[in-house]
C-alpha cells in the first residue's frame, strides 16, 4: 500500500460515503418505487399517505398482460356455482379475460427492432472503424466530423422529411424502416465508439499476419476482429440501449404494426383512469434488462456515454 | 525452405493474378468498408435535411397532399422569427438549459470529487448511482406523472413530510410557476450522473504528484482546489456541458410525457412546440423552416463551444 500526503483521512472518506451514499438512496428511491408499485393492488397504488408496507399481488402484472371486459350482474347470476379458481376470480372481480393485451406484441418489437438495428450499425460501424482507423481515407476528419454531426440534429427536425420519404416508400410503420433508421442515428456512436477501441490495437499484429501472408481480411476478422470483441460487445450495448429507449421516433414514424414499448407504456389504461399498477409493471419489465446491462457495463460506461470522448 | 519455395511461386505468378490472390488494394478496401456507412447517413440525415430545407420555402402541408404548392421564400422564416410565440418557447428551453447545467455540474462536481475520496464500496454506489440515466426517459417521465399526483404522489407526500404543506394543495405539473421546475427537477435527477461520470474521469486524470508539489508549498487545500483540481477539470467539465446542452436543446421525450408542454406554454420547450406545429397543425413548411432554424442553432453554438473548449484543453 502506498502512502502518500495527499491520501484523504479516515474521517473524510466517512464523510464522503456518507453522503453519496445518502443521494445514491434519494436517487433509487423513484426506481423502487416503480417496482413495488407493479406489485401492488389498484388501491393501495393510490393510498394517502404512500405505503411502504403492502401486501404483494400480481394484479399489474395480470392487467398488464391480458385485455379483460366487465361481467354485468345478471350474467354472473346465471352462471351457476363456481367450478374452477378461474370461476371464482370472475366472481370476485366482475371481469373475465379475453385476450392478451397488446404489450407483449410491443415488447417483442422492441426486441426485433433492438436487436436488429444494433446488429446492423455495429457492424456497418465497425468495418467503418476499421477503415477509418487504418486507411487513409479522402477527407478522414471531415468525414469523421459529419458523422458526429449527424447527432446534433434534433429528431424531430428529420422527422418530417423521413415520414414523407416512409410513406411514398411503404416504409412508415414497419420493422425494417425503424431497424434503418435506428442504425442511421447509432451509427456515429459506433464508428466514434470503435475507431477508439480499434486504435488501441498494436497495428504490428496485423503487419505480422499480412508478412505470414494472410491477406487484408484474413487479418481483419481472424487478428483484428478478436482482439476488438470486448469493445464491439459493449459498443452493441450501447446501440442497443438507444434503440430500446427511442420515443420520438418511435411516436411520429409508427403507429401499430412496428410500436415499440416507449410510445405504447404511458397509454396503458385501467378501467376507472390510469391503471398504475400495470403501467408500473409494463416499465419494470421493460427497465430491467437495460438496469442489468448498465451493471454489466461499467468499465466502458463513461467511454460508451461519449463517443469515446473522455477515456477512464 | 518453404519460404524459398512461396518466393519461387509468388514471382512466378502474374501480378494481376497475384492480387486476386493477395485480395483486393487498401484502397478498395478502405471504399467497400466505408460507404455503406457515408451512403446510409447520407439517406437518413442529410437527404432528409435538404428536402427540409427546400419545404421550409413552401406553404406545403402533409395533410393537405392535393393542395397547390406554392413557392413562399423566407416567409416562413419571417413568420417564425416574428412570433411572440417562438420567443416564449425558446425561453423556455433557455430556463430549462441553464437550470439543468447549473445543477447537473454542481451537483455532479461535487459527487465526483467525494468519490473521489475513495471511500469503501464506492464503485458499486457509483454504479447505483448512474441507473436512472440509461433508463428510457420516455417511461421514466411518465412515471414521474404519478409521483408528482397532488393527492397521491410521492413527492407530494416528501413535501408535506419536511414543509407540513398540505399535499392537495399544490400540483407540481398543473401549476403554471411550478411546472417549468418539474422539468428541471427530473432532468437533474436523469443526467446528473452524467456529468459526475465525467468529472469523475477529470478528477482521475489529475497526477497526484502536483498535489505534492503543492503540499511542500504549504498551499492550502483551499487554494489547492482553486489552483489545481478546478483548473485541470473544467475541460472535463466543458465537455460535459457541450453533450448536456445538445441533449438538452432537442429535449423531447422527457417532458412530453411529464407535462406535455403545459400547464398553457409554460413547458413548451423548441422539440414540442416543433412537433406541434408538424405533426398536429400539419404545417408542413412552416415546420420545417422553424426544424432548420433550430439546427443552424445548436450546430452555430456548439462549433463555437468547440472552439473555446480547444483553446482551454491547449492551454
Amino acid at each position: 500500500m502506498s502512502y502518500s500526503i495527499t491520501e484523504p483521512s479516515n474521517r473524510q472518506k466517512w464523510f464522503a460515503g456518507v453522503l453519496v451514499i445518502g443521494y445514491a438512496l434519494l436517487t433509487l428511491l423513484p426506481l423502487a418505487w416503480i417496482i413495488a408499485t407493479g406489485f401492488k393492488t389498484p388501491a393501495d397504488a393510490i393510498a394517502y399517505p404512500p405505503k411502504v408496507v403492502f401486501t404483494p399481488s400480481l394484479e399489474g402484472y395480470v392487467n398488464l398482460f391480458t385485455s379483460r371486459s366487465r361481467v354485468t350482474p345478471e350474467d354472473l347470476a346465471a352462471m351457476g356455482p363456481p367450478t374452477t379458481w378461474y370461476d371464482t376470480i370472475v366472481r370476485q372481480y366482475g371481469m373475465v379475460i379475453n385476450g392478451p393485451s397488446r404489450y407483449g406484441e410491443r415488447f417483442m418489437n422492441s426486441v426485433i427492432i433492438g436487436f436488429g438495428s444494433t446488429f446492423l450499425s455495429v457492424f456497418l460501424g465497425t468495418i467503418a472503424a476499421y477503415a477509418f482507423s487504418r486507411f487513409k481515407v479522402p477527407l478522414k476528419d471531415d468525414l469523421l466530423f459529419f458523422i458526429l454531426s449527424t447527432r446534433m440534429m434534433p429528431p424531430i427536425a428529420v422527422a418530417i422529411p423521413i415520414f414523407l420519404m416512409y410513406r411514398q416508400m411503404g416504409l412508415s410503420d414497419t420493422h425494417l424502416g425503424m431497424i434503418l433508421l435506428y442504425t442511421a442515428v447509432n451509427l456515429s456512436l459506433s464508428v466514434w465508439l470503435l475507431k477508439g477501441f480499434i486504435d488501441e490495437i498494436p497495428i504490428e499484429y496485423e503487419e505480422a499476419a499480412l508478412i505470414d501472408g494472410y491477406t487484408r481480411f484474413q487479418a481483419f476478422y481472424k487478428v483484428v476482429l478478436p482482439q476488438a470483441a470486448t469493445g464491439i460487445a459493449s459498443t452493441a450495448i450501447f446501440c442497443l440501449i438507444f434503440s430500446w429507449n427511442e420515443y420520438a421516433f418511435a411516436v411520429l414514424l409508427t403507429s401499430g404494426t412496428a410500436q415499440t414499448a416507449p410510445p405504447f407504456i404511458p397509454t396503458i389504461i385501467g378501467s376507472g383512469g390510469k391503471d398504475w399498477p400495470a403501467v408500473a409493471a409494463g416499465a419494470t419489465l421493460f427497465l430491467l434488462p437495460i438496469m442489468i446491462f448498465t451493471i454489466l457495463l461499467r468499465k466502458h460506461l463513461l467511454r460508451g456515454i461519449t463517443f469515446g470522448a473522455v477515456r477512464k | 525452405m518453404s519460404d524459398h519455395l512461396v518466393q519461387r511461386v509468388a514471382s512466378a505468378t502474374p501480378p494481376k493474378l497475384a492480387r486476386r490472390i493477395r485480395g483486393v488494394s487498401d484502397r478498395t478496401i478502405a471504399w467497400l468498408f466505408v460507404t455503406p456507412t457515408i451512403f446510409l447517413l447520407l439517406a437518413v440525415n442529410i437527404f432528409p435535411l435538404i428536402w427540409t430545407i427546400r419545404l421550409s420555402l413552401t406553404n406545403f402541408r402533409t395533410n393537405r397532399p392535393n393542395n397547390p404548392v406554392e413557392f413562399v421564400g423566407f416567409d416562413n422564416y419571417r413568420k417564425i422569427l416574428t412570433n411572440p410565440d417562438t420567443w416564449a418557447s425558446l425561453q423556455a428551453t433557455a430556463h430549462f438549459l441553464i437550470w439543468t447545467i447549473v445543477l447537473q455540474v454542481v451537483i455532479g462536481f461535487t459527487l465526483a470529487y467525494l468519490i473521489n475520496k475513495k471511500f469503501r464500496g464506492n464503485d458499486l454506489w457509483t454504479t447505483l448511482i448512474v441507473l436512472p440515466m440509461m433508463l428510457s426517459p420516455a417511461v421514466v417521465g411518465n412515471f414521474w406523472t404519478f409521483l408528482y399526483q397532488p393527492q397521491i404522489g410521492l413527492f407530494n407526500y416528501f413535501i408535506e413530510f419536511i414543509s407540513g404543506v398540505d399535499p392537495a394543495s399544490f400540483s407540481m405539473i398543473g401549476d403554471v410557476s411550478l411546472a417549468p421546475w418539474t422539468i428541471v427537477l427530473v432532468d437533474t435527477w436523469m443526467w446528473t450522473p452524467f456529468v459526475m461520470l465525467i468529472c469523475l474521469a477529470g478528477l482521475r486524470s489529475i497526477p497526484p504528484s502536483i498535489y505534492e508539489a503543492a503540499e511542500c508549498d504549504r498551499a492550502s487545500k483551499w487554494r489547492q482546489f482553486w489552483t489545481i483540481t478546478l483548473p485541470m477539470a473544467l475541460p472535463f467539465l466543458m465537455l460535459a456541458v457541450l453533450f448536456r446542452g445538445i441533449e438538452n436543446f432537442k429535449m423531447f421525450d422527457l417532458v412530453v410525457q411529464l407535462t406535455g408542454g403545459g400547464p398553457g406554454a409554460t413547458t413548451l420547450l423548441t422539440s414540442i412546440d416543433l412537433k406541434r406545429e408538424a405533426f398536429e397543425k400539419w404545417r408542413t413548411g412552416f415546420a420545417s423552416a422553424y426544424a432548420v432554424i433550430l439546427f443552424v442553432t445548436v450546430f452555430g453554438l456548439a462549433s463555437i463551444y468547440v472552439k473555446a473548449l480547444n483553446k482551454v484543453k491547449d492551454r
